[in-house]
């Protein structure tokens, strides 16, 4: 099993440079907003987290609709599939999830608080925010999993599965931006988000791989 | 071991591909699938794996043990695509599937040589030619057991030395034991086969 991990990571951090294009991304959103907003320094801190949060999503959507097509396309999706005797469907798709996460996801979260600094965020925000994104953005990895799956046969599903899975994580966000509102704004508490932030992921890591078998299983039909 | 499929059909988009098929095949046995394009040679073949339901009919293991309770568990699947990936090196690729479909058997070195690939394995898999490829995909047959083969046009790009090359693998997998199930539109020179034909012809 550990195998699939490997080779999915090896794949996402070499072919064609999917992580660096979500990086770009995130980079591109995140330097226009001091242009757009204009030098109001403190504006811009208090909106940091926000649009931290707005970019990394968008930017963690990027390659989401090729989880499932590129295996699809060459053949080796049926041989996933074919081997849920041997490994549990939805193990295979939460461990495929783990590698696009670790090669696609992961390096935005790290990439988050160097770019805090464009929006003056002060040291414990950007830490929050950070933070945060690193809880709650396996959530959208497990999530765009079902969108992907459910997508996987249409040749041009990439803007399908953002619109697809966007209601759905809509929740991820607005408890990753509390929590982190709430690291800097006293009177409101830090803990209580924060951990229907994590439980949100708990609950996404279960239901998504689960979701995403089912559709794919459903596709061959 | 034995497969036995009584009164199969196979329907593709609401359209009875096929219905009524009978055969039965055991161990160190080989069926060829033939017929016309469209006559559903790739669809019987999903359809005994377990990748399409089968719209009417039962599929039977039987003699295969515990390690083997049904059809997917017990086969290799050789479809139209090679399931390797253009980015890794034809060794990293095995070495992927032979890890991850587990029952070890042949040692990658040794599956690249029994397919005549045995120095081009440090090589990416985009690099490799149509026939090179679908060695390549065949050496993944070899790098970890399953009685059952159920391969889908195999000889697909071969030059006729890799067909022959194949044939003897095939005939050496039909003397371990195997079954193997071919779709194929030429013959693969094997000995005392049975022989299914779809479509109008039968």
């Amino acid at each position: 099993m550990l195998a699939l991990y490997v080779r999915d990571l090896k794949l996402g951090i070499r072919a064609g440079g999917g992580a660096l294009v979500g990086i770009l991304f995130f980079l591109a959103v995140i330097a226009t907003v001091p242009f757009a907003i204009g030098p109001e320094l403190t504006l811009l801190a208090r909106i940091g987290p926000a649009m931290l949060w707005t970019g990394a999503l968008l930017a963690s959507l990027l390659g989401l609709d090729r989880l499932f097509q590129a295996d699809r396309e060459d053949g080796s999706l049926d041989l996933l599939v074919l081997a849920a005797e041997r490994h549990m469907l939805p193990l295979i798709v939460l461990l495929k999830c783990l590698a696009h996460w670790t090669a696609s996801v992961l390096p935005l979260v790290i990439a988050a608080p160097v770019l805090g600094i464009l929006l003056n965020m002060d040291p414990l925000a950007n830490a929050a925010t950070t933070l945060t994104l690193l809880v709650g953005s396996p959530a959208v990895t497990f999530v765009g999993a079902i969108g992907a799956a459910v997508a996987v046969t249409l040749p041009r599903g990439g803007l399908l599965v953002s619109v697809l899975i966007l209601p759905l994580v809509i929740p991820v966000l607005i408890f990753g931006v509390s929590t982190a509102y709430a690291s800097v704004n006293d009177p409101a508490p830090f803990l209580p988000p924060f951990l229907i932030l994590c439980a949100l992921t708990l609950f996404f890591t279960v239901l998504g791989p689960l979701a995403a078998s089912a559709a794919l299983r459903a596709a061959r039909g | 071991m034995r497969l036995t499929a009584q009164d199969l059909g196979a329907e593709r988009g609401g359209e009875r591909i096929f219905s009524g098929l009978h055969f039965a095949i055991g161990a160190g046995e080989a069926l060829l699938v033939t017929g016309p394009n469209g006559a559903g040679k790739s669809t019987l073949l999903q359809v005994l794996c377990g990748l399409l339901p089968a719209a009417e009919g039962t599929i039977l293991l039987e003699g295969a043990g515990e390690e083997w309770p049904t059809v997917a568990a017990a086969a290799h699947y050789l479809g139209h695509g090679n399931a390797m990936k253009p980015a890794m090196s034809v060794e990293e690729n095995l070495r992927f599937w032979r890890e991850f479909n587990g029952e070890p058997c042949l040692e990658v070195d040794e599956a690249l040589e029994e397919v005549g690939l045995g120095s081009l394995g440090y090589l990416p898999f985009s690099t490799l030619s149509t026939g090179q490829r679908r060695r390549a995909a065949i050496a993944r047959l070899l790098v970890s057991w399953r009685p059952i083969w159920l391969l889908d046009e195999p000889t697909a790009g071969l030059d006729a030395r890799s067909e022959t090359r194949f044939t003897a693998l095939m005939e050496a997998h039909r003397a371990d034991g195997g079954l193997i199930i071919a779709a194929t539109h030429w013959p693969l020179h094997l000995q005392d086969v049975k022989e299914l034909v779809l479509g109008d012809a039968a």
